[in-house]
């Protein structure tokens, strides 16, 4: 069984989040970038598929600007087989990443495709689901745990109420959650062998996806800031302060 | 004009409090009219809580044996169907919206609004982006339908109405697909408060320690009548289970009342409390972020500090 998996690369979660002064974007010139760490997740969870003998091949996808390869590498470093880039200079959305998925599912036939259960820029949380409607399969989001057997996935999600387990037919799309596993580090050695695996360039025109980005951000602006607050001494002003308050 | 179908939220036949905060955000697009879907297997309770609701003027009904759990993959087709002749879906931006939404969007064909917070015209609205560190004005596209889950801790629950809206079966032919099955739902059983609706919420973090630690927290918090919360590090150390997560990649709250007890304030941590009403932070480290947006600050160790906050609360 082959599986594709989504890996993006987003601004680093440790990055202090600046909103430009015209209100047009974000800062990200000279923000460190890393592997969305969802992607990262999904792409751990692969691999440990395929060492299990599971899965034969593991492919990562990543849509984004044509210096993306470095960060491909990344995650051929970390131990995916092949990578594609699709080239794209405008960051685009989850429908349109979903419409680009499914291109590469109808070259690729991927038996499982892992994605992150949400990109931490744009925090859509959108594209897995969006990719199982538009292929007309399964799809099993914030995926906690995983079970592979007889064609079929065992489902362990994460869920406001608790854990729920549901059980899909493969093909399917899962969606990772933070606590399926703990991503591997990059080792020097599998820097030095990614050098030499295959990584695909095309264009996203050449794939002929209808645009679907439909939503235009029009403006950014800092969240409002919280007024700083007092420190109390002790338990006693504590609670002191929470009825005059009136929250006690 | 708009028209807006609202999904409703429920278990075990009861509705979720996070219908009633996304039919108040309906209504702040000011459309000709806010219905509500309810697809259950057994959806007449839920329809008749839901009719109750202020500003909603009719309640439509599936009642199919496929609907028993909430899988995106059997309800997303019916609320493609259901969603001819209105300009708007909202659902919560709840684990059941996050699950359901996109798929019934890219069904429909369109782009979708995650977490709308706030409300500027009919197709104009605001949503979190970077973690909550920026507000966003995004616009839709008039000539489509604007399918968006709703931040629920932005918006407050709609009241209830002085009558009950009627309540009407709908008849959708849509095939359902039979390659996702629910298998169970593992839920650790409480009798405190619910995190996404209580007026107050006590967590914890590292700080506490362990599992067995974490009963102060439980104590403190039903001496307060409070939800109990935690942060990432305190769940996935195994001192509490994963519903109690609070923050960008759990739950997002909007308490009167947050303690936020041996935890440093991480961003991710902090965006799911930022709308709390005043937030209360207890950590021996006096350096720690969470001091930054606290209004009210304690240094101090924890386990010394609690015992006394009890003996004060008296
Ligand atoms: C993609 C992503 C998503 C994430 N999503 C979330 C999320 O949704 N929610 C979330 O919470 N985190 C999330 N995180 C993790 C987040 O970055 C932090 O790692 C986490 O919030 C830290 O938890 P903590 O404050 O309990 O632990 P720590 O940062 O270790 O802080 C523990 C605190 O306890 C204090 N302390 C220790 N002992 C005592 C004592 N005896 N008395 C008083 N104080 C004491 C310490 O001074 C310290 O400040 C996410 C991270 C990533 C990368
Ligand atoms: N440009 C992209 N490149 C690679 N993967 C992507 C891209 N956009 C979305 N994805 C995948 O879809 C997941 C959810 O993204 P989103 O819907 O934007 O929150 C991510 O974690 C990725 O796995």
């Amino acid at each position: 069984m082959k599986i594709l998996v989504g890996y993006k690369r987003v601004v680093d979660y440790n990055v202090r989040i600046q909103v430009k002064p015209d209100g047009s974007g974000v800062v990200t010139d000279g923000v460190k970038l890393s592997a969305n760490p969802f992607d990262d997740i999904a792409l751990e969870e692969a691999l440990r598929l395929h060492e299990s003998g599971v899965a034969d091949e593991v492919v990562i996808a990543g849509i984004g600007p044509a210096n993306l390869g470095a960060h491909l590498r990344n995650g051929l470093g970390m131990g995916a087989d092949r990578a594609i880039h699709v080239v794209s200079e405008e960051a685009v959305q989850p429908l349109t990443a979903a419409r680009v998925f499914l291109k590469l599912i109808e070259k690729e036939q991927p038996g499982l495709v892992i994605l992150g259960k949400q990109a931490i820029d744009d925090d859509s949380g959108q594209t897995g689901q969006m990719l199982a409607a538009l292929w007309d399969r399964p799809q099993a989001t914030f995926a906690s745990k995983l079970e592979i057997a007889d064609g079929k996935a065992k489902v362990t999600r994460e869920v406001d109420a608790g854990l729920e387990v549901i059980e899909v037919d493969l093909p399917a799309v899962v969606t990772t959650d933070l606590r399926l596993n703990e991503p591997r580090f990059i080792k020097l050695t599998g820097i030095m062998k990614a050098k030499s695996k295959p990584l695909e360039t095309m264009e996203l025109a050449s794939l002929g996806v209808e645009s679907g980005d439909h939503l235009k951000n029009t403006h950014y602006a800092p969240p409002p800031k919280r007024s700083k607050g007092v420190m109390v001494k002790d338990a006693a002003e504590l609670v002191a302060a929470l009825k005059q308050k009136g929250l006690l | 004009m708009s028209k807006i179908l609202v999904i409703a939220e429920h278990q075990c036949g009861q509705l979720n409090a996070s219908t009633a905060r996304t039919v108040s955000a309906a209504r702040a697009v000011q459309p000709e009219a806010v219905e509500v879907l309810v697809l259950s297997d057994a959806p007449d309770a839920v329809a008749a809580d839901a009719a109750k609701l202020e500003g909603v003027s009719r309640v439509l009904t599936v009642a199919r044996a496929e609907n028993a759990h909430p899988l995106a993959a059997i309800l997303a087709p019916q609320i493609a169907k259901a969603a001819a002749g209105y300009s708007h879906v909202f659902l919560p931006s709840t684990t059941f919206g996050k699950d359901v939404a996109p798929r019934a969007a890219a069904l429909l064909g369109v782009a979708q609004v995650s977490e709308l917070m706030g409300v500027e015209s009919a197709h104009t609205f605001t949503r979190p982006m970077y973690a909550g560190n920026a507000i966003v004005t995004v616009e839709a596209d008039p000539a489509q339908t604007v399918v968006a889950t709703v931040r629920t801790a932005s918006w407050p629950a709609a009241g209830q109405a002085a009558g009950s809206a009627p309540v009407e079966a709908l008849a959708l032919e849509a095939t359902l697909p039979t390659h996702t099955r629910f298998v169970e739902l593992r839920q650790a059983r409480s009798d405190r408060p619910d995190l996404q609706s209580a007026r107050k919420v006590v967590s914890g973090g590292r700080g506490v320690g362990s599992k067995e630690n974490f009963d102060i927290i439980y104590k403190l918090a039903d001496k307060l009548g409070a939800a109990v919360g935690a942060s990432r590090a305190a769940v996935d150390a195994g001192y509490c289970p994963n519903e109690m997560q609070v923050g960008q990649t759990g739950k997002i709250i909007a308490p009167e009342l947050y303690m936020a007890i041996g935890i440093s304030g991480a961003i991710q941590h902090l965006t799911g409390i930022k709308d709390a009403g005043t937030i209360v932070a207890i950590n021996k480290d006096a350096e720690a972020p969470i001091f930054e947006v606290a209004d009210l600050g304690l240094v101090g160790d924890l386990f010394k500090i609690i015992p006394e906050l009890e003996q004060a609360l008296g």
